[in-house]
């Protein structure tokens, strides 16, 4: 179906249909119940889920298949950012024209810095982005700051022109919205003490980011995927073969660049506003992050880590003191707070210490990341040898 | 005339950081192979180190004293530190008062034995794997070193002060017959160039004038056969790990002053130690120390007003804008040599 074997239609309808059930599948405790705090159905958390794991797919284009390990991804997502909210001030707030122009006007960006970026390998790739992604950064705080609105950053204001838009109604504020049903519009379902929330813009976003997943599959396996393969184990190789690694490098960067483009515009779809910070260096170590731990090089990798890192986040981080005196309530006082003693540094405000431990075990002892720990273990269950039919190159470590 | 040195003696102490960052970074570089992106940290631990040292020396227990009466006519509590009673008050004073100079002795053994077991534990396993692991594997340890000072410091910037006889600044202006009150340096920022000048040129004849350092330039140029020939070579880039360990440590003991510690310092160091040492050429040392210092007097001539009324912005972008020209003009960097990371 749709111009894929058997395996990759299963994966594309699985993840389609994990995306389309997530109000229902990432609620799964009663609201008011001590573990309600672990759900993670509410649309902002859902919308960030499918928006990083877009970005986390287009950098696993570039970083996955070509082994080119870009530190400045988080360039293309603010330009792209900028670029749709340009789209709605001057000309409407529908969200359909900006995210295209989003994606356009990264593309253009990712293929000037990729040009110029692209002349070195190796370590002097990563610096080379490293410095453009930290130059706009610089640039979109400082001189930018007509275009980008600097340190405030920019939303839509009530004056803006909005060509294709009427009059706003007195009062009203201007929403994005795809054909006037508004971005942040949801319909709220409960059934017994659960309540499942279903959101306008989520869908948005889930749909995107199933094409996207689609698009990215089909790159995987088409004859350019294979070339990208070839560049990652020996480009050498290929330049003795008479065949120019450039142009296929320089158009999986693109092809990166614009994926990152696309959760830049939906970012904006979403929340209505831009800042010069998501285009810091943090941000693009953030989707290396994502993309590593998850499994960089398969498809459903930097979707599973995207996702990981974002619950970890929003979830995780709201564990305090008194939740876990909560928890471990059942132990004897003074082993309790051991425990919690124990335990409180990893979590709650200590997220990202867990994190990067869990992503310095993945590097170290999972170079293919959680994808790679699940093969193992299911291989584990079936008891069998490993068979030769999975080359070495799946879990050789990204280079 | 009095501009322009200004801004060379204002671009000498963010110069000499980077200096002494880019130096350790080329040291683990050259001689391990390894690219460590935790070493911003280890500056960031090194900082942390003065913070710890001046808490340590400020501990105090509380006394009574008879002499003295508070305002409700009661004996007055006095929180006495602890080295006032084991060196007497004016010695005790000097001591929490020099207590930045005084965490190197604190911060050297303490940065070698991290630099040592980071090696030992982490680093060692990464010797045959890619530079995108090894860069991965450190990124995550930096991520790791620096939650860890938070947690336990917290994440507000810790004001830790100079000695009191450097405050205030130095007037060259009047020092050299020129216009008083034109040029004006602060004492520590000298303090902090003429020491990061003191551990380079340690560094430097260390490596050129000792036998131990003999036998580790010679491993940098040719492992194998300094391996051949029966040395040990394992063990002294050991040790180097933890030497350059130590010099990230000491730029971030003396840099406390200058610049209040947070936890996310090596971070912002990081990103610019490396871009100096791709400058100055991956592996060489002399290239390292001569790039921190031109990239730090650069930034500093982008920050004059005439320039920024000239090119709006350019302080801002200028070190990286001369990295990406320096790499598609030069790969090899200023001072790079030949064979090293060429791809």
């Amino acid at each position: 179906m749709f111009g894929l074997d058997k395996k990759h239609t299963n994966l594309l309808l699985l993840v389609a249909a994990l995306t389309m059930l997530a109000p229902f599948l990432l609620n799964p405790f009663p609201e008011g119940s001590g573990m309600a705090q672990f759900n993670a159905g509410y649309p902002d958390l859902m919308q960030r889920f499918v928006i990083f794991g877009i970005f986390a797919i287009g950098f696993n284009i570039l970083f996955g298949l070509t082994g080119y390990l870009s530190f400045g991804h988080a360039a293309f997502l603010g330009v792209g950012s900028y670029a749709a909210m340009w789209m709605m001030k001057l000309l409407t707030m529908n969200v359909i024209p900006a995210i295209t122009v989003s994606i356009v006007v990264a593309g253009l960006f990712s293929l000037l810095v990729g040009w110029i970026s692209l002349r070195r390998s190796g370590i002097y790739f990563s610096i080379l982005t490293l410095a453009f992604a930290q130059m706009s950064y610089a640039l979109a705080y400082s001189v930018l700051t007509p275009i980008t609105g600097g340190e405030t950053g920019l939303q839509p204001k009530i004056f803006d022109p909005r060509i294709l838009d009427g009059e706003l109604a007195s009062g009203a504020s201007p929403k994005a919205n795809l054909f006037g049903l508004e971005m942040t519009s949801s319909f709220e379902w409960s059934v017994g003490s659960w309540l499942f929330t279903f959101n306008v813009g989520y869908y948005v976003a889930a749909i995107a980011m199933v094409l996207s997943f689609y698009m990215a599959i089909r790159i995987f396996n088409s004859p350019f995927g294979m070339m990208l393969r070839a560049i990652k184990s020996n480009q050498q190789r290929l330049n003795y073969t008479g065949l120019n690694a450039k142009p296929y490098t320089l158009a999986a960067f693109v092809v990166s660049g614009m994926y990152a483009g696309l959760a830049g515009g939906l970012m904006v779809a979403m929340d209505t506003q831009v800042g010069a910070e998501r285009m810091f260096w943090t941000a693009s170590g953030e989707v290396v992050l994502m993309t590593i731990l998850g499994g960089a090089g398969t498809l459903i990798g930097p979707v599973l880590g995207a996702g990981m890192i974002k619950y970890m986040e929003n979830i995780m981080s709201k564990i305090n003191e008194t939740i876990l005196h909560q928890w471990f309530a059942f132990l004897p006082d003074g082993l309790e707070d051991f425990v919690v003693t124990l335990i409180y540094p990893f979590i709650g405000k200590g997220w990202h210490l867990t994190l990067g431990l869990i992503f310095m075990l993945v590097v170290i002892f999972l170079p293919g990341g959680l994808v790679e720990g699940g093969q193992r273990i299911a291989k584990l269950f079936k008891g069998k040898k490993p068979s030769s039919d999975t080359p070495d190159g799946k879990t050789t470590p990204a280079e | 005339m009095d501009a322009i040195i200004l801004q060379i003696l204002n671009g000498l102490d963010k110069g000499s950081a980077y200096a002494l960052i880019a130096l350790g970074l080329t040291l683990i570089f050259g001689t391990l192979g390894v690219v460590n992106f935790a070493h911003g940290a280890l500056f960031m631990i090194g900082a942390f180190c003065a913070v710890t040292l001046s808490r340590l020396l400020s501990l105090s227990h509380t006394i009574i004293d008879d002499t003295q009466k508070d305002f409700l006519g009661n004996p007055l509590k006095v929180e006495v530190p602890y080295v006032y009673d084991l060196f007497g008050q004016s010695a005790g004073e000097t001591i929490i008062d020099w207590a930045v100079p005084l965490s190197i002795l604190f911060a050297i053994p303490v940065m070698v034995a991290i630099g040592v077991i980071m090696e030992r534990g982490l680093i060692k396993h990464f010797y045959k794997r890619p530079h995108a692991d090894q860069i991965l594997v450190t990124f995550g340890l930096a991520i790791v070193l620096q939650e860890i000072i938070k947690y336990y410091y917290g994440a507000n910037p810790i004001p830790t002060p100079a000695p009191d006889v450097f405050r205030g600044s130095f007037d060259f202006g009047a020092a050299f017959g020129l216009t008083p009150d034109t040029i004006i340096y602060p004492y520590w920022r000298l303090v902090y160039f003429g020491f990061a000048a003191v551990i380079i040129g340690g560094v430097f004849a260390f490596l050129q004038f000792t036998t131990f350092g003999m036998v580790v330039r010679a491993g940098m140029a040719d492992r194998e056969t300094v391996q051949l020939l029966g040395i040990n070579i394992d063990k002294r880039f050991t040790l180097m790990f933890g030497l350059a360990a130590a010099v990230a440590g000491l730029a971030g003991v003396m840099y406390t002053p200058i610049n209040s510690p947070n936890y996310h310092m090596g971070m912002d160091f990081l990103v610019l130690s490396f871009v100096v040492v791709v400058v100055g050429g991956m592996g060489s040392l002399p290239g390292a120390v001569l790039a921190g210092f031109l990239l730090g007097i650069l930034e500093s001539f982008a920050s004059m007003r005439e320039v920024l009324e000239f090119l709006p912005g350019i302080n801002q972008i200028i070190i990286y804008l001369v990295a990406i020209i320096i790499l598609l003009t030069r790969p090899r960097g200023l001072m790079g040599r030949k064979g090293v990371m060429e791809d």
